[in-house]
């Protein structure tokens, strides 16, 4: 087993036990021989005429899968989906990001993928929240929007020439993610859903599941009005040492983030890591659901 | 001295077409995109891939083409005597660097997984992508193989579209029979040492390198002999392969 070392008394060994043949006997029975490795051949009825896809390739007029995965069949198109792979990128899909760098009139962000992303200045609500045209002077604040090692959740517009993406943060829901914790997770476990943000009301927190295994867990942030701006509280990132210390002994009095709160952050983390070292996917019922259970 | 013995034993009791018993890990760097344990008898390796990502350096940022850069090292306590500092951190100074590092990017990354890799990984021709494998291993003989044998799954583990496996094993020749897969003991003897790297699927040689000299009947038994070798590896690879699939699929969920 990757990733942490759970120790599990007895009775919990049981129930995964149990669990796992469970699904085990579930899966045989939807898809018995899908599941095929390196230079293994396809079964394929070459009359119908065959799309080859993403992870296939011909050798000696036969198909030959050039990964580990499960094949797919969508009409004539054959492909094989990969585990485990990097994150693979689609339109409209949610990410949760870092900033490593800062050029001219864009950032760039680390998502889990072959290369960086890109987040235009453009493509970002200017702070005044006016809609105009960026000036050099924009420019030039742009570290005052995001600096390096910023967490940052913003969508896929699209893909550049090379290859790498285009990010979008236009929307309130999007942008700089504060008072949390970043969690990383093989980002096969992260199903596209309607809903990707999720709000725990019990607990007070927010949940965004990014689509490249980025999982973000934080207290609640509430319209991003200014009128609830009392609700806003020191950061206490469990990785990441808080660096930014409120100025005045006002604003330290009101930004301490409650103890309940940081605790209940740091429980659904760990819920989250646990589950997916176990290799379940992530949705999250299940995890309040795990929570609960302690 | 005596490596066969009359009854037809050698050393540590194997037939001379046996091979030492083979077992494999993946999973086993956590850090990794990819990684993997393989351990032939005595020899363990353990190999971990790291990408696609951005090419770290860019001035050797290729634009239609992959980078794959591959680290190899020992442990301190894995060879035959306890070096102090590793002499195969430096690439001029050990050849058994050399030759690994030269030999591993050329198997996995021929033309066609070039293109494979580009294909699957950008879906636009330019892929500005580099791949790390880290290789360090424990112990000394048929460290060749057992690297090659690693990186295989660790790549396959990572999910980066190959044309076919990469099998590796070694062959030799001493007491006048040709011997499967040698240990320390029988490598260090000096006599003839076959290492053969295949792709099991369409049956070509990718690697195949001897030290010592051999009349050319007796290497056509030899290598007939690591080739066999290497189709038991690969049919092992496959069934581990598989099964970490099935494992990881149904733990998904529908």
């Amino acid at each position: 087993m990757r990733g942490l070392q759970v120790s599990l008394n007895q009775t919990q060994k049981i129930r995964l036990q149990r669990s796992l043949e469970k699904l085990e006997s579930l899966s045989s029975k939807t898809n018995r021989n899908a599941s095929v490795t390196v230079a293994d051949t396809i079964p394929v009825n070459y009359e119908d005429g065959v799309l080859k896809g993403h992870g296939t390739s011909e050798l000696d007029g036969e198909v030959v899968a050039t990964l580990c995965g499960v094949v797919e069949r969508v009409n004539k198109l054959v492909y094989v989906r990969a585990l485990r792979a990097r994150y693979k990128p689609e339109i409209g899909d949610i990410i949760v990001g870092r900033v490593i760098e800062v050029a001219p009139k864009r950032w760039r962000l680390e998502i889990n993928f072959s290369q960086d992303a890109v987040l235009m200045l453009s493509s970002m609500n200017l702070p005044d929240g006016i809609q105009r045209r960026r000036t050099a002077l924009d420019e030039l604040n742009m570290r005052s929007i995001f600096e390096e090692n910023d967490v940052i959740c913003a969508e896929v517009r699209g893909f550049q020439h090379d290859g790498s993406l285009h990010l979008q943060a236009r929307s309130q829901k999007y942008g700089k993610l504060e008072r949390g914790q970043l969690l990383t997770v093989p980002p096969y476990l992260v199903k596209r859903r309607k809903l990707h943000f999720h709000h725990i009301e019990q607990y007070g927190i927010d949940l965004i599941l990014g689509c490249n295994g980025f999982i973000w867990v934080g207290e609640h942030v509430g319209a991003k009005d200014d009128m609830v701006v009392d609700q806003s509280s020191k950061s206490e990132q469990e990785d990441v040492k808080s660096t930014t210390y409120p100025t005045s002994l006002e604003e330290q009095e009101r930004t301490y983030t409650p103890l309940e709160t940081r605790q209940n952050i740091c429980r659904t983390a760990n819920a989250v890591r646990v589950l997916s070292t176990l290799g379940f996917k992530g949705e999250a019922e299940q995890r309040s659901l795990k929570k609960k259970k302690g | 001295m005596e490596f066969v013995s009359p009854e037809g034993l050698r050393l540590d009791g194997r037939r001379p077409m046996e091979m030492r018993q083979i077992r494999a890990e993946i999973g086993a760097v956590s850090r990794a995109d990819g990684s993997a344990v393989f351990e032939m008898g005595n020899t363990k390796v353990i190999a971990a891939v790291y990408g696609p990502r951005e090419v770290q350096n860019r001035s050797q940022q290729i634009n239609d083409q992959a980078l794959v850069r591959c680290e190899y090292s020992m442990a301190n306590f894995s060879t035959g005597d306890r070096m102090r500092k590793p002499k195969g951190d430096s690439p001029a100074r050990c050849p058994m660097f050399l030759e690994a590092s030269t030999t591993i990017p050329t198997i996995l990354g021929r033309e066609g997984d070039f293109k494979a890799i580009n294909r699957d990984i950008s879906g636009h021709s330019p892929d500005h992508g580099s791949m790390h494998i880290d290789a360090p291993n424990a112990s000394f003989s048929g460290t060749r193989s057992a690297c090659i044998n690693a990186a295989t799954l660790a790549l396959a583990d990572a999910g980066i579209p190959m044309r076919d496996l990469v099998t590796s094993c070694s062959a030799g020749y001493l007491n006048s029979t040709a011997l499967l897969d040698l240990n320390y003991v029988e490598d260090s003897a000096g006599g003839p040492d076959v290492t053969v790297g295949i792709l099991p699927k369409s049956d070509k040689v990718t690697l195949l390198q001897m030290d010592a000299k051999l009349p050319m009947d007796t290497f056509e038994n030899v290598m007939q002999l690591a080739i066999e070798g290497c189709k038991a590896v690969a049919t092992y690879i496959r069934e581990v392969l598989l099964e970490n699939t099935k494992q990881l699929e149904y733990r998904r969920g529908v």
